[in-house]
């Protein structure tokens, strides 16, 4: 293949095509690099930063960064671990995360994060905002006390379904997700069938009436942390 | 040599903590043998009578009883340990934070759908400490050495973290046993 480039993460020889982004590419050696906002279904957008690595000697977010011949990745490092943990903080802190009563508790790609990162509690001051439930779809609700501003629902709902159901409106920390604008979500078309009512990484747009399905030890992240599916690629 | 002591509390918390703490099982006996208990809900003794090894903060902290605690737990222990997520996040009492506090008053002793009370009279008795305007982790009071997340933690948690610190081991919990729910 003659798109084919070899680049370094951590020190170790990978091979990689030229088109991949750097996580698409570390995915495929089996090295796992932490993500929120990216999502193998959708265009990535690099808005979360979880994903910083270095990339000779500059900060470059993972899921949006072609590899280049020779490129050489710093991803396990004291800084980038301790980067990414401040973000997942931040999150925590910015908005009202009550893991005992959530429905996606268990099954939450923040939540595992914050346990593959070992933390027991946030090093920042807790924030407890104002944050409204919708409960007007009959099928779906929409609890932003949980919502990190992913935008995966946006590009969901954009990309796979041809809908344009949710928009990320207002700026700063009064930032959020709208549905069509300021309306609820049950005046919009939004079909509990939609590829963006299984995108969420959080507890924030939850299916009703499937609650707490699977029982505690069978979720997915009781066990093995995230990223165990990705290291078990290769070792 | 005598034992080190290890004190507990609950504050804004439901005990459920506690009762964990009670649910290492026949651990307990290990337990007694290598501590003695001080303050604690599980003997009832109301104040540190001297200095302790260990301090188990459950519950965050809602009114000003609880921050006295804390201060008293701090004053008077090595390692203070929040246990729970009510400790250190604030847990389910923490619900009424972005709630103003007299509205939470007046929906509990006023405009309840279930309270009968016709007068309209909300407690304030001086026996009853005030309530804080927010429920806040622990470690937001005093400082926190330790943090057991979990509502509850496990009991095998309480008994990885507990045995390791009084056996001088550096407290690092397997990843089954970091949960937040
Ligand atoms: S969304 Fe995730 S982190 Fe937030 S409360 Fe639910 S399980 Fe916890
Ligand atoms: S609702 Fe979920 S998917 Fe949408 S931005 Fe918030 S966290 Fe991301
Ligand atoms: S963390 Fe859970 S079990 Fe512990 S006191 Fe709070 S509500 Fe009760
Ligand atoms: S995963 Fe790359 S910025 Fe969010």
């Amino acid at each position: 293949m003659s798109d084919a480039i070899k680049i370094k993460i951590d020190g170790k020889e990978i091979e990689a095509r030229l088109g991949q982004t750097i996580m698409q590419a570390a995915d495929e050696a089996g090295i796992y690099i932490p993500r929120l906002c990216a999502h193998p279904d959708l265009k990535p957008i690099g808005s979360c930063r979880v994903c910083t690595v270095v990339v000779d000697g500059r900060a470059q977010a993972a899921c949006v960064k072609p590899v280049m011949e020779g490129m050489e990745i710093m991803n396990e490092t004291p800084e980038l671990l301790q980067h990414r943990r401040n973000i997942i903080d931040m999150m925590f802190v910015e908005g009202n995360h009550f893991c005992m009563f959530c429905e996606k508790s268990g099954n939450c790609e923040l939540q595992a994060l914050a346990y593959r990162f070992g933390i027991t509690a946030p090093q920042y001051p807790y924030q407890f905002p104002e944050k409204d439930v919708d409960a007007t779809h009959p099928d779906i609700m929409l609890d932003h006390n949980r919502c990190i501003m992913c935008a995966r629902c946006v590009r969901a709902s954009q990309e796979l379904d041809g809908k344009n159901v949710f928009q990320s409106i207002g700026r700063g920390f009064e930032r959020k997700i709208g549905v069509d604008g300021e309306r609820a979500l049950g005046d919009t078309d939004m079909a509990v069938t939609d590829k963006a009512a299984d995108i969420c990484p959080v507890g924030c747009i939850i299916k009703k009436r499937v609650g707490f399905e699977v029982p505690v030890g069978k979720r997915i992240y009781d066990k093995e942390p995230i990223g165990s599916d990705i290291e078990g690629v290769k070792s | 040599m005598s034992k080190p002591r290890v004190a507990s509390t609950s504050l804004a918390g439901c005990f459920g903590c506690h009762m964990s703490l009670l649910d290492i099982d026949d651990r307990i006996l290990q337990l007694i043998e290598l501590v003695d208990f001080d303050r604690s809900p599980i003997d009832d003794i109301k104040h540190i009578s001297q200095r302790c090894a260990i301090g188990l903060i459950e519950g965050g902290c809602c009114n000003e009883e609880n921050v006295h605690v804390l201060h008293e737990f701090r004053k008077n222990c090595d390692i203070l340990i929040s246990f729970g997520d009510c400790a250190t996040m604030g847990g389910i009492p923490a619900m009424r934070n972005n709630i103003p506090l007299e509205e939470c008053i007046n929906e509990a002793y006023r405009d309840g759908p279930t309270v009968y009370n016709p007068q309209g009279i909300t407690p304030q008795d001086p026996e009853i400490p005030l309530l804080l305007d927010k429920v806040y982790p622990a470690h937001e009071v005093v400082k926190i050495d330790y943090f057991l997340p979990g509502c509850p933690p496990s009991a095998d948690t309480l008994w990885a973290a507990l045995t390791a610190l009084l056996t001088n081991q550096p407290v690092e919990l397997p990843y089954e046993l970091l949960k937040y729910d």
